[in-house]
């Protein structure tokens, strides 16, 4: 049960964060499917590969919420190939995404890490969202720690417990990370 | 012997402790590059940051017992900085108490003298001294360990000694460094519960300096000290007007 809790977490996760991770790829510059599905499997697939149908029809949801533009066709000496542009509404919505930290649950890990990067990339204030889902973060671990200390119930301060663990593992992440942010940039670059 | 009339109250910002632009090395190794913080009366504020950020410097400032190479300590409207040693020792022994990772007591006094011990210094009378370090062990869950050597207690025996210690006096403020450093969890958070407790009903603004975000969690806000600097929750550098 707990297994199966942590696979729909981590699938629920990635479903929420392929289009908005596919739209920062486009803030970059507008590009082929096939080079969106590269740069996502290089930087944040971490070993498993994103569908070529998973990438496109993320693209048409896209497009049909006028988020993304799909240009114009390029005739080519495969099939028809077609460039996308992020549109105004996209990129709000990845500057909002960016911005606003992430609801400190357990199991964030690559949503924390796809943020960062994509930060990097667009030369946005990596340093600055990573202070402000911190502050999150022990905002909620203070919210935990009061259910702690005024429970009556063994059961609720466990499972308060759990969750102090794993917001207390993703802060340690948090610091190494903002620690070593320049490197981290100077390594997106130069891909 | 420098004597000093606390206000009962923060000042009119609310502001107990202020330090500012406080730059401070030692030999060529800065720890605090113009680090500037506010603390509230009655606040109970943590300051986080990793080994060597310089955290415990700007407790050791705030506390009066380093003494900046520049900037300023206000504490309670004065200028702590400006004080004669015999004037912040004065301070410390009135309006200050300080607990530490390893409780740093007396090992050849028994648990009562240590309680008491701060009284004393402060010229309080024997009876009244040990009286009141009668109470502290009752209201810290130490009954009955008055008599005991420091070397027989346990680490969260020890550590709730230390913060009986610290708070007899009624101190304005406590100053805490990684008070739990050396317990583990559940005796951690023991010593946790317990302090924040009673430091809210004695009305005391608590300094917690701290690695662990678990402890942290126990503040009522907390900043970040990085490479000297103290960062507040937005990422950016804490500044002070005055």
């Amino acid at each position: 049960m707990y297994t199966l809790s942590v696979y729909f977490e981590c699938m629920l996760a990635r479903v929420t964060v392929v289009p908005l991770t596919l739209l920062g790829l486009l803030e970059r510059e507008p590009s082929h499917g096939y080079e969106l599905k590269r740069d996502y499997d290089n930087y944040f697939g971490g070993g498993r590969q994103l569908p070529f149908g998973q990438v496109y029809s993320t693209l048409s949801r896209l497009a049909r919420d006028g988020k993304v533009s799909g240009g114009d066709t390029e005739p080519g000496a495969g099939p028809a190939r077609k460039r996308y542009a992020i549109t105004e509404l996209g990129a709000s919505e990845v500057d909002e995404w960016l911005r606003e930290p992430a609801d400190p649950e357990p199991y964030l890990q690559s949503v924390l890490f796809t943020k960062v990067v994509l930060a990097l990339m667009l030369d946005r204030p990596a340093d600055s969202y990573l202070a402000a889902q911190r502050a999150s973060h022990l905002n909620r671990m203070r919210e935990l720690t009061e259910i702690k200390r005024t429970t009556s119930s063994l059961m609720d301060a466990l499972q308060a417990d759990h969750a102090l663990f794993h917001l207390e593992a993703d802060l340690r992440w948090i610091d190494v990370t903002s620690a070593r942010l320049e490197a981290l940039a100077e390594m997106v670059h130069a891909r | 012997m420098t004597s000093f009339s606390l206000r009962r109250d923060p000042g009119p910002d609310g502001c107990l402790v202020e330090v500012k632009n406080l730059y401070k090395s030692f030999g060529a190794t800065p720890a605090l590059v113009d680090a500037s913080l506010s603390v509230r009366g009655g606040e109970v504020l943590a300051v986080m940051g990793p080994s060597g950020s310089g955290k415990s410097t700007l407790l050791h400032c705030m506390a009066g017992i380093f003494t900046p190479d520049k900037g300023e300590v206000w504490f309670d409207g004065q200028r702590l900085d400006q004080l004669s040693d015999t004037g912040r020792t004065q301070l410390r022994r009135s309006a200050f108490g300080f607990v530490f990772q390893f409780g740093q007591l007396v090992p050849e006094l028994t648990v009562s003298d240590n309680i008491a011990l701060p009284l004393l210094l402060n010229r309080v009378s024997r009876k009244a001294a040990y009286a009141r370090a009668e109470a502290w062990l009752a209201r810290l869950g130490l009954d009955g360990l008055g008599e005991r050597r420091t070397g027989e207690l346990s680490g969260g025996q020890a550590q709730r000694v230390a913060l009986a210690r610290a708070l007899v006096g009624q101190p304005k403020v406590l100053f805490a460094d990684e008070p739990t450093g050396s317990l583990d969890t559940l005796t951690g958070e023991m010593v946790m519960e317990l302090m924040t407790a009673v430091t809210r009903e004695e009305g005391s603004t608590v300094v917690l300096v701290t690695h662990d975000a678990r402890v942290a969690a126990y503040a009522d806000r907390e900043v970040m000290v990085r490479d000297g600097r103290v960062i507040d929750r937005s990422g950016a550098q804490v500044e002070v007007g005055r």
